[in-house]
């Protein structure tokens, strides 16, 4: 009885999980779409997404409950959650330097400000 | 021997820097991934785990990583839960930015100099600020232990001047979490926070 009903529990909070996860999933893919430049895609890329990833892990572990499994999805968020900031990183770092980041849709451009500042004290 | 200038509070003289050490905590983590990728733990699963992480540390190696502070328990609890609770906070906001028709949000870059300066505690916190609300790294400057981050939305209800402000004390309150959870009472001092017991 107890084991049917906690099955249940289980079921329906990886449910929830799901939902959730391609919830976040879906508006991460949004974002990246809609929003106008280069780094604005990049928030999209790392929050929701890793988010909506990690939920659907977590429904997942839920559902399978078997060791081997769940720590396998242990790892996958884990590694999800470390190299997705690097990641958005390295693109905006590039994306800074070739000029993607459009200048007119910056309030405030504070690292342009300081590396001009640097090669100014260059010379 | 420049690095020695920035690593807070070295006192290794350069030229030793364990290079023929093996880095055990290294491969103890890549053990315990090698245990997990195989999904349960046996004797063969975890002796064949060190083996694997000895081999990698010993033919790819890295910069070992400075540590002088020690791990405070309670301090690490606040980071961590801080962090899960910031990770909802942020992706929801993302979300609801995305799925606001017509809606566009004013970005910005701004430079934060963090107090600390040991490139562990700046590359945590540039880790933890492009998962948590309004913030990604775009760069970091480790001579002056600057972050230069991009602010998804500095509007966002308030004037542009106080949309940087919050984002700017957000990112130094971010890097007290960090060194509140691993840095030393020494190191605590150099960056200018006070000592809680």
């Amino acid at each position: 009885m107890s084991t049917a009903l906690w099955t249940a529990v289980a079921d329906g909070a990886a449910a929830v999980c799901f939902l959730g996860g391609s919830f976040l999933a879906f508006a991460a893919g949004v974002g990246a779409l809609r929003f106008r430049d280069l780094s604005a895609r990049m928030h999209a890329a790392t929050k929701p997404q890793t988010l909506g990833l990690v939920l659907v892990l977590v429904g997942l572990a839920l559902r399978l409950r078997t060791g081997g499994a769940v720590w396998a999805l242990l790892l996958v968020g884990v590694f999800a959650m470390l190299t997705a900031p690097v990641a958005a990183h390295l693109v905006g770092r590039a994306g800074h330097r070739t000029g993607r980041m459009s200048a007119e849709r910056l309030v405030v451009d504070e690292l342009t400000r300081d590396a001009d500042q640097a090669a100014a004290d260059d010379d | 021997m420049v690095r020695s200038r920035y690593g807070a509070g070295s006192r290794r003289p350069v030229g030793r820097v364990s290079v023929s050490r093996v880095q055990w905590w290294s491969v103890v983590w890549l053990a315990v991934v090698w245990v997990a990728l195989w999904g349960q733990v046996s004797v063969g699963n975890v002796l064949v785990g060190m083996v694997v992480g000895i081999l990698v540390t010993m033919l790819l190696r890295m910069t070992p990583i400075d540590f002088h502070g020690r791990l405070r328990p309670w301090g690490l609890v606040r980071l961590i839960s801080r962090f899960a609770v910031d990770l909802v906070r942020g992706s929801l906001e993302v979300a609801v930015i995305a799925l606001r028709i017509g809606y566009v949000p004013t970005g910005a870059v701004i430079g934060v100099r963090l107090r600390s300066h040991s490139d562990l505690y700046l590359t945590l916190t540039a880790e933890l600020c492009s998962l948590v609300p309004g913030t990604v790294v775009v760069d970091a400057h480790r001579l002056t232990g600057t972050l230069y981050l991009h602010v998804l939305d500095v509007t966002h209800g308030r004037g542009v001047s106080d949309g940087l402000e919050v984002a700017r004390s957000q990112v130094l309150a971010q890097e007290e979490r960090v060194l509140r959870a691993l840095a030393s009472d020494a190191e605590l001092v150099e960056a200018g926070l006070e000592v809680r017991r």
